[in-house]
């Protein structure tokens, strides 16, 4: 996974709630074995509506994504993720996300931002109003800054240490493999199993 | 914590942590993971890069379920890119030793239904699966979350999940069902009430005298859907009916194993000195049937009530999701509910496809006829329900009524497989979602409960039971 320490760069303003993830990336799209390729499935059937902000000249090359509540909600499918960072996302801001997608989305390095929604509609009305105001989301301390604005955020500082040390999860857990194994002998033998025991 | 009271959830936590540390999450066991095409591609991918091997496909099991075909399920899948993503999972499970269930298999299906109908469900694990859906698990007193496609690979890897410890928020549905209400009913009308992210941060615990009434079954429909109340899990304490449905099935334990499992899964009730940290009460006698208008879960109301006004709606967030998802629906405030026609009804999926969903909709349909121009999907949620439905004659019911009678699969609940909504068509459908396009491009999904969507079918227009003649 890719370090993430500050990024700064010019946001989308989504003024939608309740974004679930079929909305980021379709079912039909899903079917595919890679983790790239999926940033045409990103907003499919919103982005055929040529006024949808995505399409919008001013908001071409933006790379982070202001949204309103419940974004990311519904179904598990970290294409969600990957469709957002394939189109070149680096950070998506929302009063609220899906415990899935956010959970999805720091796994993956897209930092997810929580910030309250007062704060949402004036980022919004800011890049609205020149879009091409500079937002840095600062994760090292904990701040989203854009003109004269700083918005403190919460993050826990384990997945803050996991993101700016671009860490993987797997390899983490791995360093703990005699304790699992601990914790497997003490299992009880009625405990159900999917195969017979001579497998 | 010991001197304190425990509710369900935080039992079956505390038994399955295998590490925890200070300012870090638990790193939880899992007991069961359940696999389908989807969402394991790039995690099987994952463990080849890594050289990675998985560390227990005795506690694993996989079934081809999203992207399959309801009908010709003996020909190989027409669409090439599905063909590829099943027969890539068919691989992944012979090169990792994973059980797979396939198409046509006859114990193939909806990943979260055959889990309990192997057995392999049982109260107080832990069970994951790369499906939002998973929390269906939690009917048994389980505790059972989707997780990412990471996720994924990490339990394959190491059969563990760092997580933080969530909330536990109580819902108590106090009364007794009215008749014609259903599970599906009480879900709705929560979720219209707390909202799609009224459960977000919280596992759920459904409890009172109405909830320990149901079946199995009903319990499942409930739990399927905490996650659109935004909760990633809900769960029942098992009881006698737990037990009874659990009792012979190929996976369940039995002998002496069946009374240990018995005397250790009667302790899994949540203490009375427990505390939650959210509370909502409700009360099932007030129940009637409900069905979602708008293109999120929480946008429902009482079948007998009218399509809302959204400049009454204060919030202006919400305001705003109301007005689009009624221009998207393409309804107008004030309609009656009753007066909505439907083009489709789809009978199924993870939230009610089991056995006896098809059964209360066979109740309604013997005898009668599905309205002109109304297409009607009947696809069980697994082969063995299929087989069930069959044995018992359901499937003539259904086909003499003009319904068609399908294989298993995840089907028209999200058209990755062809069956699917065309732009600006109306379903009734007892899937849990009614997101924009979610059954096809441009279509339009109300959520309605396998009884709603018989007399749905007979009238062509939204309607209860009680409706007809």
């Amino acid at each position: 996974m890719e370090k993430f320490t500050t990024h700064t760069g010019r946001a989308v303003p989504l003024r939608r709630s309740n974004v679930d993830t079929d909305q980021i990336i379709p079912a039909v799209y899903l079917k595919r074995v890679t983790r790239t390729g999926f940033e045409d499935g990103l907003f499919a059937a919103w982005r055929q509506d040529p006024g949808f902000v995505l399409n919008r000249p001013e908001y071409a090359g933006a790379d982070v994504l202001v949204a309103g509540a419940d974004f990311g909600t519904g179904s598990s499918r970290e294409h969600a993720v990957w469709a957002l960072q394939n189109y070149g996302f680096k950070a998506v801001i929302s009063p609220r996300f899906g415990d899935i997608f956010r959970g999805n989305s720091l796994k993956g390095g897209l930092l997810t931002v929580l910030l309250p929604e007062s704060d949402v509609e004036r980022l919004w009305q800011a890049v609205e109003e020149d879009p091409t105001t500079a937002v840095t989301v600062d994760l090292v301390e904990r701040e989203v800054r854009y003109a004269d604005v700083v918005l403190p955020f919460e993050i826990d500082d384990y997945t803050r240490w996991r993101l700016m040390e671009g860490l993987d999860d797997i390899g983490l857990t791995l360093r703990h493999a005699e304790e699992v194994e601990i914790f497997e002998q003490s299992r009880p033998a009625w405990k159900p199993r999917t195969l017979a025991a001579a497998d | 914590m010991a001197d304190k009271g425990r509710t369900l959830a935080e039992k079956i936590w505390q038994e399955h942590v295998v590490r925890s540390a200070e300012g870090e999450p638990d790193l939880l066991y899992i007991d069961l993971h359940l696999v389908h095409e989807v969402t394991s591609p790039q995690a099987f991918d994952g463990l080849r890069l890594a050289g990675r091997a998985v560390r227990r496909p005795d506690l694993t099991i996989a079934t081809e379920d999203h992207n399959v075909p309801t009908v010709n399920i003996d020909q190989p899948i027409a669409d090439i890119v599905s063909r590829t993503q099943v027969e890539t999972l068919r691989k992944n499970c012979a090169d990792f030793g994973i059980r797979l269930h396939r198409m046509g298999d006859a114990s193939q299906g909806v990943v979260h239904v055959i889990g309990p109908q192997l057995g392999l469900t049982q109260p107080g694990t832990t069970i994951v699966c790369g499906d939002s859906h998973t929390s269906t698990h939690g009917a048994f007193g389980a505790l059972a979350f989707g997780i990412g496609t990471s996720e994924v690979e990490h339990v394959l890897a190491t059969q563990t999940l760092p997580q933080y410890r969530p909330k536990t928020m109580a819902i108590t549905v106090n009364g007794t069902l009215p008749d014609g209400v259903t599970s599906k009913d009480i879900i709705l009308a929560l979720i219209a009430k707390i909202g799609t992210g009224g459960g977000q941060g919280y596992v759920i615990e459904y409890r009172g005298e109405a909830i320990r009434a149901l079946s199995m079954e009903a319990r499942m429909t409930i739990c399927n859907m905490s996650i659109e109340a935004g909760a990633r899990a809900g769960m029942i304490a098992p009881d006698e009916t737990t037990f009874a449905y659990l009792k012979g099935r190929q996976h369940a334990p039995s002998g002496a194993d069946w009374d240990a499992a018995v005397a250790y899964w009667r302790t899994l009730v949540t203490d009375d000195d427990a505390t939650f940290d959210a509370e909502v009460v409700i009360d099932a006698s007030d129940l009637t049937p409900f069905v979602t208008w708008g293109t999120n879960p929480g946008q429902g109301a009482p079948l007998g009530a009218s399509v809302p006004d959204p400049s009454t709606i204060v919030d202006d967030a919400e305001r705003a999701s109301a007005e689009r998802a009624l221009e998207y629906m393409g309804l107008r405030p004030g309609t009656k509910l009753r007066d909505i026609e439907v083009n489709t009804v789809f009978l199924g999926s993870c939230t009610n496809g089991r056995i006896e969903d098809l059964r209360a909709a066979a109740a309604v349909l013997k005898g009668r006829k599905v309205a002109d121009g109304v297409r009607v999907l009947v696809v069980p949620g697994s082969m063995a329900v299929k087989q069930q439905a069959e044995s018992e004659g359901l499937h003539s019911v259904f086909v003499e009524a003009g319904a068609e009678w399908r294989s298993a699969g995840c089907s028209m609940c999200l058209g990755m497989n062809p069956d699917q909504l065309a732009p600006g068509e109306r379903s009734a459908s007892t899937s849990n979602r009614n997101f924009e396009g979610r059954q096809g491009k441009g279509g339009r999904t109300h959520l309605v409960s396998p009884l709603v969507a018989a007399a749905t079918a007979v009238r062509g227009r939204l309607s209860a039971p009680s409706d007809l003649d």
